[in-house]
Formats: C-alpha cells, structure tokens, sequence
C-alpha cells in the first residue's frame, strides 16, 4: 500500500485534464483518446484497464509525446510537475523522457535493439541525462541487473538481447527504466507476452520498487486481476473514456458502470467452481472511434440501458474516491449479478464410454538441433517426452503448461501434423501414430484444429465461402457447387455469423469473428475431436467469453471432443473436464478439473494456479502465494531426476537423484512427484 | 568461423562449375557459327576452310570432351586462346578488367556516397521535400535506360557545354601512365603525373554517374524503406522514451539494424556493376569488360565467353560471401559459434 496514506497529502505529480489524441487519418479523425482527465499523486499506482481499442495505450503515449503519426493532441493538458507536457519543447520534453518519466512497454522480445549490447542500451539511458559517466553507468547497469533479479549480471550486461529469455528481457527492461530514478514508471502491458509464472515474479518486483523507491507507477492492461494485484487506484477505459474510477477493492467487488461489470463477469475465474460452463457476455462491438454515438458510448450493449442514455453521461463521483459515468449508477441504482441462463438441458455428463476417442501412449517427439561442430554429437530436443493421456468421447481434455512445455507439439503430434518419434496415437481405436498420409487423409475429415492466431490462420486471398467450402470439396462431402454453398450456409449460422460473411474475405472481420470462421471451417468436416491451440488467447475478454461460450454450446449440440490448449488456468478451469498439466515435455498431474484446483497434488500445479492473479484484492490477499523461483530450464538439457526440481519449492536430494512416475493419487489424480501434495 | 569459410569456398567452386556447364551448353545450343563469323561469309562457304577452323579450335570433338578439355586447362590457369584476337584470353582480360574495375568501384562509391544519406534523411523526415527528392532519384536511376542516359548526358556535358571530356578514358592526345595495376587514377598517382590523374579522373565523372545511376536509385530505396521499418520498431520508440537526442535514435539504433538489407543489396549492387557495364562502356568508348563480353558474344568467341562466364561466376559467389560475413558482424543474431 502506498505510504502517502497515513501521511500528509503527496505531491500532485500529474494532473490530465481533458486529453483528446487524434489519429488524424484521410477518412477523419480516428478519436482514440476523446476527453481523458485524471490525477496521480508521488508514489501511487495507478491501473488503466480496457479492451483494445479503449483508449489505454494511445492515453499511455500521449503521456511522454511517443505518438506516431498520424497520431496527435489535439486538446487538454498532461501537467506534470507543473509543466504541460502536451506544448513542451522537445528539448525540454528529452530532459522529462527517460529521466522524470520512464516507461516499459508490452513486448520485450522487441523493445531491446538487437544489434546493440545490453550494456550499450542500459548506459546510454544514464549517460543521456548527464547524471554518470560512462564508468559509472556500467556499473550501476550491473547493479540495476543484479536488483532486476537478472542472473550473473557482470557477464550479463555484455550480451545481446537475443541471448535471454522474454521474462529476462523485461527485467532488463525495468533496470532501463528505474536508472535514472524517475517519479514516475509507465507500464504498457508489461507482462502479457509473458508466462504466468514469469508474470507473477514481474508484478511482485513492480510492487517492490513503487514500496522500495516510491516511484509512482501507471500499469496498463487488459488484465482486472493484473491490474488489482498491482493498483491502489483503478481507471476503466472504454471509448477513449475513463467510464470508472476507484479503488480496487470496491471497484471489482461492486462495478458501478455497465462495462466494468461486464468486463469482471465475461472472465473466467481460477478461484470459483462455475455451476455453468457459459459466461455472461454483452452483444456487439465497441463503436466506431470515427464517430462515437452521441448518448452514452456503451448504450448499444448496456444491459442496464434507460432513457436518459440517450444524453452523453459526464464521470462523476458517486462514492467516497469513486467515480462512474453512468446515469444509472449516478443516481443510486445498482448492477444485479447476471442471472445465469438456466442451464439448459442439464449438461450432459456423458457416462464414460469403454473405448476413449483418442489415446496416446508414452508419446515422443525429438526435433534435431542444429550439430555445434563437424564432429560434436547430435543433439535432439526432446519436446514431448514419454506422455500418455486419453479422451473420452465427449469430453473437454485441458492441457496446460509453460511456454516451450511441448503442449502445441502434443496437438500437432495427435493430428499426426508431425510423425511422433516413437509411442503410439490411437484415433478411434486405429493406430495412427506412423499411419501413411494416405490412411491420415480420410481421418481428417473427423479430426480438426482451431489455431490461436485468427490473423495468420486464415488464407487471406480467399473469401470465407472458398475457405469453408474448400475442405468440403476435397473431401467429396458434397456434390457441387451449390450444395457447397448451402453447407457454407449453415455453418456461418452455427458459428453466429450472417449468411452474407461467405462472399467477404478474412480481413473484413474482427478477432473475434475470424476466430468464428475458424471455427466454422474446423467444423466444416463434420469433425469427432477438435483440438484447440489456444482459441482465446488473443481475444479480449468479451470476445473470449462469446468464443467460449460458442465452443461449449457445439459441443452440446454436436456431441465434440476436445483437446484444448491454453496457458491460462482460468480459461482452463472454465471449460475442460479434465487436465493435464506439462513441463518440459512431461506430464506432471493429471485428473478431474475440479480436484486438481482445490487439491493440486504436484507443486509445479499449485504454483501454476497461486501465480494467476485474481481480479479480487480480497480473495488475493486470502490466497496462497507459492514463490516460484526462475524461469524454465532449457529443454534441450532437462535437469536430471525431476525436471522441476530446479524450481520447486519442496525439492529433496531424492528429486535429482530419481525421476518420479507418473502415479495415481487420490481418485484417479495422477502425479509424478516424490512428495505428493506437499505444498 | 575459419571452418564456415573454407567450406563456403568449397561451395563456391562447384558454383562458378555448374554456371560454366550450364554457359557452355546454352552457347552450343543457341544458333550462331563461330566459323562463320570468325571466316566471314565467303570462307565459310568453303566446306574445307570450315573443317579446317573446327579442326584447330578444337570445335569437331564431341561435347563433353571439349567441356573437360576446357576444365582441364582452367585447372592450370590457362583460359585458353580467344578465336577472334588470337591471344591468349587470360591475357585480355588482364588488359580490359582494370578500366572496369575502376569505373565500377567509382561508381558503388559514388552510389553509396548519395544513396544511403539520402535514404536515411528520406526517411526520417518522411513525406517533406527531401523525401520527395529521394523517391525522385529513385525512379529516374532505376526507370531511365542506360543508353539514353548516356547519350543525354554526353549530348549536354560534352557536346553542349563542353564541361565533360568525351569518351574514352584519357585525352587521345594525353600519355597513359607505365602500367602498374592498370588502373588509371593509381597509376598516376603513383607516378606523380598529377595533369593526367586529373585527366583521368574526368573522363570517370560521366560514365560513373550513368553507371551508378540506377545502383544509387535502388540504394536510396532500399534504404529508405529499410529506415521506415527499422524506425516504426519498438526498440526506436523506446529508444526515445530514454530521452535520447533525435540525431542518436536515428545514427545509434535505426541505421544500424537499417544497414542489414543495405549490405545484402549493395553486395549484388557491386556485383552487377563490374560485370554488367556493357551499355556504359560502349557509349562511353570504355576498353573494359563489358566491351570484351559484347565482342566475345557477337563473334561466338567460345574460350572468351566460357572464362568470362567464369570470372562473372566467381565475382557474385565472392560477394556474396563477403556479405553473408559482414552479416556476422553487424548482426550479432546470425554471428556463429
């Protein structure tokens, strides 16, 4: 908690009045930032949460001037310390960048110029202020390393980017920004390229240095439960708008604007059993910033809709340090829970079938590595090791793990996308696992694959109509043409897309509804299994819960399978019936969703599950916090005995010297741990 | 490293091979007598004349055996002898290299010297007059043919104002230097003749410029596009959320990580220009290669064709080793083990 509590009011470090930023593009103006004020104070921090497209990130800019073009503001201040950063001279504004205000941003694979050496790119910030000597600032570089929890920071300093990790760079990253002491540290998604586990050491580190050195702190994300686990203070963004301000604790426990609800009840959550597998969503998209509708900006999707919305609502206060810009709220009315629909036709828990629809056994696929020398050894990366799982018919199979765990190698390995290097694949009783392409083919008609990527996965020359009618040809599922497209037809209105998205092509869509055609087109074959390699992970929240929802209500209807990936737990939680937990290639848990997350009996799953924030600062601060220590060893050189002695809590002589077997715990749990459910 | 490149000449060598076989096959396919061009029309319409020049060419033995007979000497450094200025063809080129050599690298230099400034301010103050200039430059140096270049250029320069020399690479009435490398500029140098350096030097100015012109169109683009690209990455806006100067944004982590394409375009760039200056050099009245080569195809001069499709061969393979070895250097992502 911020000292400036007990003690006399802090310095009014920045104080944002009416920030309009313009993108100021040939068909009009593009207003993604459209009348932002708000206050920070020395030492506090503050949390800007939105979807993309809110506003957050533009606002994160404007701050320091870093806009691009077209980019421009084109009205209201940014004074900080008394100066308007907005008309500062750029000489002036050079000695606020990087000195007074110092900002981390989203991705750290590039944020760090790959040409230059970390030492280079870590002094030049201290020595452009003229506060050290070139000496003086490689040392304190190292130090900073060191204080970043970077490893073996003397060496570490001379290397390139290239040479760490995601998580190590954006330490790095920290170390650039907290060189010159600034008052004030802005982070613009600073972990959502990473690991969970990697995330949680990131936000505890943020959370040490605002204590440790009072830096004020602006964290912007799409995450609630990043945000509360960082933020003494929470705005929502939504059209270029603060909608709501206010502490965490009341904020997220008792919304007072429509979209800040919606945004705390569309996601999934680690810490609850849903009686439900569907999530509350609102319809619709965001408007158009080109021209935002004149009433309240989230009217068209509000639930809580009246009259009076139809006037432009202004951010007022409604509680003690609370705001809202809502009609509704401002005059003493309240947001219901959402009645959850009545689950419909009680979810049919399929009794388990003999023979499961899919069943790996010790599967493994070594990819070689590329030789050091003439004469050194092959090297081979072991990227699934000895895994065994299966899936009934029916059911939702979870696979979860860190980055490089090998779960997308296990996809691709049970659609026989890669050869397996030996183990067996069994797809409805037939041994698929070194089955010639010519016996694959009929089978893909019954097994298919939704990709993460709803812009790379998508052929972007061809209309929706020829991707989803493709494989019907091939196939010769049906006759013709017309035939294809009254197929076509029908699959658009399965996935909730109109019938005229078929003569349209991919780019005319949004995240969300390419992840629908995705869908659609994975459906197309009128498939059994469905594997899934991250469905949600790059959709907003909202989106997420309509994709989700679309994917469990098929599942009802058509009777799928699935395998689905995903590195999120929540996400995990929510929609499978059983899981399996990797790392480094090996299966370190696996049983029913509900026992493995009130009861994880491997410790590698219990740090999995305390490291994902929850969007509650009470239910946080209830929790139990396991330190995970490091990042994930190289895969190529797996440490000996378990491979997650390295980083585990509870490790013992025994867990180096011996590798642990997958064995049954309690009720079909399975764990490959010597100490069992010790954490 | 050492290992990396010995196995790339390796590579290379079998390279500059296959595009002699390959030159070899397409100069016996396409239509075109050697004995007729090198005999003239009334010779060669005596069959024994003709059985006679095949026979001394070595043109009557099957092809395979004239391909091995002509590995065979390359493999003792003897290029043969060219059929039509019945002089060893090693010795020609040793004669018409220099001056190309010598207008190509002025030429590169010339290009890069414009090229890359012009690139990067193109770039930085994107869409304002300088930006306009460099697109401009762009187009005319790679759109505007060679020989009309050369001609508009002559016709204005030499004919009109007089500022120019004409062709040629020295005054006919001026001393060519005692030839040490062959090249004019060094030569002179080296022999202290500072009026014929002078001399030399300009008669490099209008071919050089007409050489370059279309190198330093693709440079500027290339460069320009490569600088827009490095300048919209992340690491640059963060480079001036440090508080960096402007001028050390751009110099200290756009242009470098700009530079990667550059090198790779200016290495083929070079290349092109010491192997591909037929046009200037007939224009201009320049003894170099791309005279030789003319010379060579129209009187199917086969060991003439065959060492120069050698030589071009081995030109680009060298380069581009060189480029793929600068790379290491700039790019610490691809420098090896």
């Amino acid at each position: 908690m911020p000292a400036h509590a007990e003690t006399e009011p802090a310095e009014l470090l920045l104080r944002v009045r009416d920030l309009r930023t313009w993108f100021l593009t040939d068909s009009g103006p593009v207003r993604a930032v459209d009348g932002v004020s708000f206050d920070l104070h020395a030492g506090e921090t503050l949390g800007i949460v939105g979807e993309s497209g809110s506003g957050k990130s533009v606002c994160a800019k404007s701050i320091m001037r870093l806009l691009d073009e077209p980019a421009r503001i084109v009205g209201g201040s940014v004074e900080f310390r008394g100066r308007d950063l907005a008309t500062l001279d750029d000489e002036a504004l050079r000695a606020v960048r990087g000195r007074e205000i110092a900002m981390v941003f989203q991705d750290p694979m590039t944020s760090l110029n790959p040409v230059l050496r970390i030492a280079k790119q870590l002094v030049e910030a201290m020595t452009a202020h003229g506060r050290f000597t070139p000496a003086a600032a490689r040392t304190r570089a190292i130090s900073l390393l060191r204080r970043m929890g970077v490893g073996r920071a003397e060496a570490a300093v001379d290397s390139y980017p290239h040479q760490f990790s995601g998580g190590m760079r954006q330490r790095v990253m920290l170390a650039m920004g907290f060189s010159n002491e600034p008052a004030l540290l802005i982070a613009d998604e600073p972990t959502t390229a990473l690991d969970v586990t990697i995330q949680a050491q990131i936000l505890e580190l943020l959370r040490e240095l605002n204590r440790d050195l009072g830096t004020a702190v602006i964290l912007i994300s799409h995450d609630l439960g990043v945000i509360a686990n960082v933020c003494s203070r929470i705005l929502v963004m939504y059209a270029g708008e603060v909608v709501e301000e206010g502490p965490p604790e009341q904020l997220l426990s008792d919304p007072r604007h429509p979209y800040t609800w919606a945004l705390l009840h569309a996601a999934p959550r680690i810490d609850a059993e849903a009686a439900d597998r569907r999530l509350t969503t609102i319809d619709g998209q965001p408007p158009d910033p080109r021209a935002w509708p004149a009433g309240c900006r989230f009217r068209a999707r509000c639930p809580f809709a009246v009259a009076k919305c139809a006037e432009h609502p202004a951010l007022l206060p409604i509680d003690e340090g609370r705001a809202s810009r809502c009609w509704v709220t401002q005059e003493g009315g309240t947001l219901h829970t959402p009645a959850r629909a009545p689950a419909t036709a009680a979810p049919a828990q399929a009794p388990q079938p003999a023979a499961p629809l899919l069943e790996v056994r010790d599967l493994t696929k070594h990819f070689a590595l590329p030789k050091q020398g003439y004469f050194s050894a092959p090297r081979v990366l072991r990227a699934v090791d000895g895994v065994s799982l299966s899936v009934a018919r029916g059911e939702t199979v979870g696979l979860v793990g860190e980055s490089g765990c090998g779960k997308s190698t296990l996809a691709r390995l049970v659609l026989r996308l890669h050869e397996p290097t030996s183990g067996t694949v069994a797809f409805d009783g037939t041994d698929i696992t070194h089955a010639p392409q010519s016996a694959i083919r009929p089978l893909r008609r019954r097994m298919q694959m939704i990709f993460q990527d709803p812009y790379g996965s998508l052929n972007p020359r061809m209309s929706v109509g020829e991707i989803l009618s493709g494989p019907l040809l091939l196939h010769g599922i049906v006759a013709d043409g017309a035939a294809a497209r009254a197929r076509v037809a029908e699959l658009l209105d399965i996935v909730g897309l109109p019938g005229a998205a078929a003569a349209r092509f991919p780019h005319e869509f949004s995240g969300g509804q390419r992840q629908r055609i995705s869908i659609a087109r994975a459906l197309a074959l009128g498939p059994d299994l469905v594997v899934a390699d991250e469905p949600v992970s790059a959709l907003d929240v909202n989106i997420q819960a309509q994709i989700i929802n679309l994917m469990v209500e098929l599942q009802e209807r058509l009777g799928l399978t699935y395998l689905f990936i995903s590195h999120d737990l929540a996400v995990i939680r929510h929609v499978c019936d059983r899981i399996v937990v990797l790392y480094l290639g090996r299966v370190m848990e696996q049983g029913r969703a509900a026992d493995l997350f009130s009861r994880p009996l491997h410790p590698y799953t219990r740090t999995l599950i305390a490291a994902a924030p929850v969007p509650d600062p009470r239910i946080e601060r209830t929790r139990r916090h396991v330190p995970m220590q490091g990042e994930p060893p190289n895969a190529a050189n797996p440490p000996s005995g378990c491979r997650f002695r390295t980083r585990c809590p509870a490790a013992q002589d025994i867990c180096a010297a011996e590798e642990p077997k997958l064995r049954p715990g309690v009720e079909g749990q399975m764990v490959a741990c010597h100490f069992p459910g010790v954490l | 490293m050492i290992r990396y490149v010995v196995s790339r000449l390796v590579t290379a060598v079998v390279m500059v091979l296959l595009a002699t076989l390959v030159i070899f096959l397409i100069a016996n396919t396409v239509p075109g007598d050697p004995a007729l061009a090198a005999l003239g029309d009334m010779q060669a319409s005596d069959p024994v004349q003709v059985r006679e020049f095949r026979a001394r060419w070595g043109l009557d033995l099957p092809l395979w055996e004239q391909y091995w007979l002509f590995l065979k000497r390359l493999a003792q450094g003897d290029l043969g002898i060219s059929i039509s200025s019945r002089r060893p063809v090693l010795a020609d080129i040793i004669d018409y290299a220099p001056a190309t050599l010598e207008l190509a690298t002025i030429a590169f230099l010339l290009s890069l010297a414009v090229g890359l400034p012009l690139g990067v301010v193109a770039a930085v103050k994107r869409d304002s007059w300088v930006d306009h200039v460099a697109r401009f430059v762009a187009l005319i140096g790679v759109s505007a043919p060679t020989f009309w270049l050369a001609f508009i250029m002559l016709a204005i320069f030499y004919g009109q104002l007089d500022w120019a020399p004409g062709p040629g690479r020295l005054d006919p009435i001026a001393f060519p230097p005692d030839r040490i490398t062959g090249l004019l500029l060094i030569d002179t140098a080296l022999a202290g003749d500072w009026e014929t350096f002078r001399d030399a030097a300009a008669h490099l100015v209008l071919p050089s410029i007409v050489l370059a012109a279309s190198t330093l169109g693709l440079i500027t683009r290339t460069t320009r596009a490569a600088m827009l690209e490095a300048l919209s990455q992340d690491y640059v806006r963060v480079a001036r959320a440090k508080g960096l100067l402007a001028r050390v944004v751009v110099t200290g982590h756009a242009v470098p990580n700009a530079m990667l394409p550059v090198v790779t375009l200016g290495g083929l760039a070079y290349a092109n220009l010491l192997t591909g200056a037929v046009m200037t050099e007939t224009v201009f009245g320049w003894p170099g290669l791309g005279r030789y080569t003319f010379r060579s195809a129209v009187t199917v001069d086969f060991p003439a064709i065959m060492a120069i499709t050698a030589i071009v061969a081995a030109i680009f393979v060298l380069v581009n080793l060189l480029v793929d070895l600068s790379y290491a250097l700039l790019d610490p992502r691809v420098a090896r083990a």
